[in-house]
Formats: C-alpha cells, structure tokens, sequence
C-alpha cells in the first residue's frame, strides 16, 4: 500500500537523518529512489525548490515526493512519516534530558556521527552536481563557483544568490 | 479579560501562530531557525530561560530528525505537554506542506517553460553551490585528526561511489564512534583527555 511505503521510507529518514537538511539529503534521495518515487533529476529539481521555499529540507521533500506519488493523502503519510519520529524521540528526551546531556554512550555515538555527515554533506554535492551538469556548460559551473565564493569570501545571503541564480538562468540558460 | 484577549492569551494559539510564522519565513531549514527560536522564545515570549533554551537547542540538533520539529516539539511539549508539542510541531510544518503543493501544482500548470526550466538550472547550480560550502564549514569543524578525516571519507565514498545507503554510514559512524573513545578512554585512564 502506497500510503504506508511513504510513511515508512520517511519515518526511516526522520530516525537516521543526523545533522540537519544537507546531510538529509542523500537518505531522502535513496529513500525515494529506491522506490521509484524519484529520479537524479526530480531530486535536484526538489533541492532547487527548496533553496527558494521557506521551511526545513525533508519536510519540503516528505511533501513533494508523497503529492507526486500519491496526491494529498501521500503528502500527509510521508510528512507525518518524517515528524513521528523527531516527535517521539524529543518527548522522551524532555523527561531525561539531565541524562541525555551526560550521557557517555550519546558523547561516544556522535564522535563518529559527526564526521559522517560530513561525508553525507559531500555525497549530496554530487547527487546534485549530477543533474545541475547534466551537460557540461559554462553558466551553471560558473554560478557554482559564484557561489561558493559569494557566500564563502563574502557573506552574502544564500537567499539573495538563489533568487539571482534563478533570474540569471531564467535568462542565459532558458 | 475580553473574548479577544482570552484568544490572544491562548497558550496553544500562541504555539501553533508562533511555529507557524517560523515555518513560514525561514528560508534554509533548521539551522536558520535557531536564532530566530531563541530570539522569541527566550527575549519576547519568555517562555525559556537562556539555559533551558540551549538545553533545547543540543536536543533538537542532537537528536536524529528535522531541527525545526524537534525544536516545536521540545517547546510544545515544556510549555503544554503533548498536546502543545502536536500543536507546534504542526505550526511548524504547515507552511512547507502548503507551499510545496502550490508549487507542484504552478510548476505543472506551466508546463515546459524555457524560462522556469532556465531559472530552476540556475538555482539547481547555486545550490550545488551552497552544499559544497556546507560541507567545507561543516568539515572545518569536524575535521580534526585522521580518525574523523577516514571516517567522513569513507562515508563518502561508500554513498557517493558504491551507492551504499546512508542509513549503514550513520550506524557504521555510531558504532566507530562508540569503540573509538572507548578506547581513548582507556589510554589516557581514569584522567581523561587532555585536548
């Protein structure tokens, strides 16, 4: 049953998915890819989206993976998939947090989850690398490398870059 | 105390418009809502102390999960029980739920625009963009000695390369993670480490 699948592969996600959005990323990929629900390009096509709509990452892809497969039931199944978990875990966590913080087990764990993630971080580079260079042109290089230097040298808000990557392709690449 | 001001004074209300407008108006998830929480949870609305608030704040980032819903979770749940906790929690993600939509039904409404295709290349690039230097600042913290620099290699190469799922890196990560200070541990003895 397709509701249930959504609801699984996204409560997978909300129970694995350390670090926030970007490190999300691959699982939500794979999660969806595996299957069928997506592909390489719907993903990047999701990620762009995201990058220019207000909201957390993989409640934004719970939604649009759930809407394209199953229209608003799937939406709600794959969101209510990826907030259960967060939902449980932090109401547990709120009657033991004196424990939680000095736990030695939780300190030990995130030694090694962290430098995952950056990997995971990584991994999502290239899942998205692979469909923004489909074929290899001069303007999507150059507005990645743009912005890797605009919000790295310069601070500048990666909202305004997206917005302006947006008109900047809506011009030279359309 | 007029009927108005019960409904302003309503606590749950208060929850669900306050995530709500959260969810609404931070671009870039989580981690940009957590100044913009503690600004209004702790200064304007009160309802944490400073301490309290950095409690919630490691939870909700330590935990696995969206950062945004853990936080209205964790909040809900301080102020109201699990009541106020679903009543952020969906505050926080109507916004995205909503807009999502509207987007998909937009997008299919127009159907293969050169222009929408144009601009969705251009942000798919910035984006590529911004995750890389996600990575480099993330990596910058993380990064500090070969067991994190093979570790997040590995992870990478086994996703990226091999296609290996995600959810194995995370629990191979928990499981290196654990034997590595375990061991620490042990050398240094009882005196701990000294960074």
């Amino acid at each position: 049953m397709i509701y249930l699948k959504l609801f699984l592969v996204f409560a997978k996600i909300g129970v694995f998915g350390f670090g926030g959005g970007m490190a999300m990323l691959p699982m939500i990929y794979q999660g969806a890819q595996s299957f069928g629900l997506m592909s390489a390009d719907e993903f990047s096509n999701l990620v762009a989206i995201s990058q220019v709509t207000p909201g957390p990452m993989a409640v934004n892809a719970a939604t649009y993976v759930g809407f394209n497969c199953a229209g608003y039931a799937g939406a709600f199944a794959a969101t209510l998939g990826v907030a259960m978990p967060s939902f449980l875990l932090v109401t547990l966590a709120c009657y033991f947090i004196s424990k939680f913080k000095e736990s030695k087990a939780i300190e030990g764990a995130f030694a090694g989850i962290r430098p995952v993630t950056v990997g995971l971080i990584g991994a999502a580079v290239i899942f998205m690398g692979q469909s923004a260079f489909e074929t290899i042109s001069l303007v999507p290089c150059l507005i990645t490398l743009g912005t890797v230097i605009l919000v790295g040298k310069f601070k500048v808000s990666p909202i305004a870059i997206v917005v302006a990557a947006g008109v900047i392709g809506a011009i030279l690449c359309g | 105390m007029s009927k108005l001001e019960k409904v302003k004074n309503n606590l749950f209300l208060q929850l669900f418009w306050t995530f709500f407008k959260l969810g609404l108006f931070t671009i870039g998830g989580g981690m940009a809502m957590i100044p913009l929480i503690q600004d209004i949870v702790v200064d304007k609305k009160k309802w944490m102390t400073e301490e309290e608030a950095v409690d919630c704040i490691a939870v909700s980032q330590g935990l696995p999960g969206v950062i945004a819903i853990n936080m209205a979770t964790y909040i809900g749940q301080t102020k109201k029980g699990i009541l106020g906790a679903i009543v952020a929690t969906i505050g926080v993600i109507l916004p995205s739920f909503i807009i999502i939509i509207l987007v998909i039904k937009v997008l299919a409404g127009i159907g293969e625009n050169r222009y929408v295709n144009g601009a969705l290349a251009g942000i798919k690039a910035a984006a590529t963009g911004l995750i890389a230097y996600s990575a480099y600042k993330v990596g910058r913290q993380v990064l500090k000695g070969p067991f994190q620099w093979v570790l997040a290699l590995l992870s990478f190469v086994a996703i990226a390369v091999f296609s290996v799922n995600a959810v194995w890196a995370i629990v191979a990560g928990i499981l290196a993670g654990l034997i590595y200070t375990a061991v620490k541990e042990k050398k240094n003895g009882n005196g701990g480490e000294s960074q």
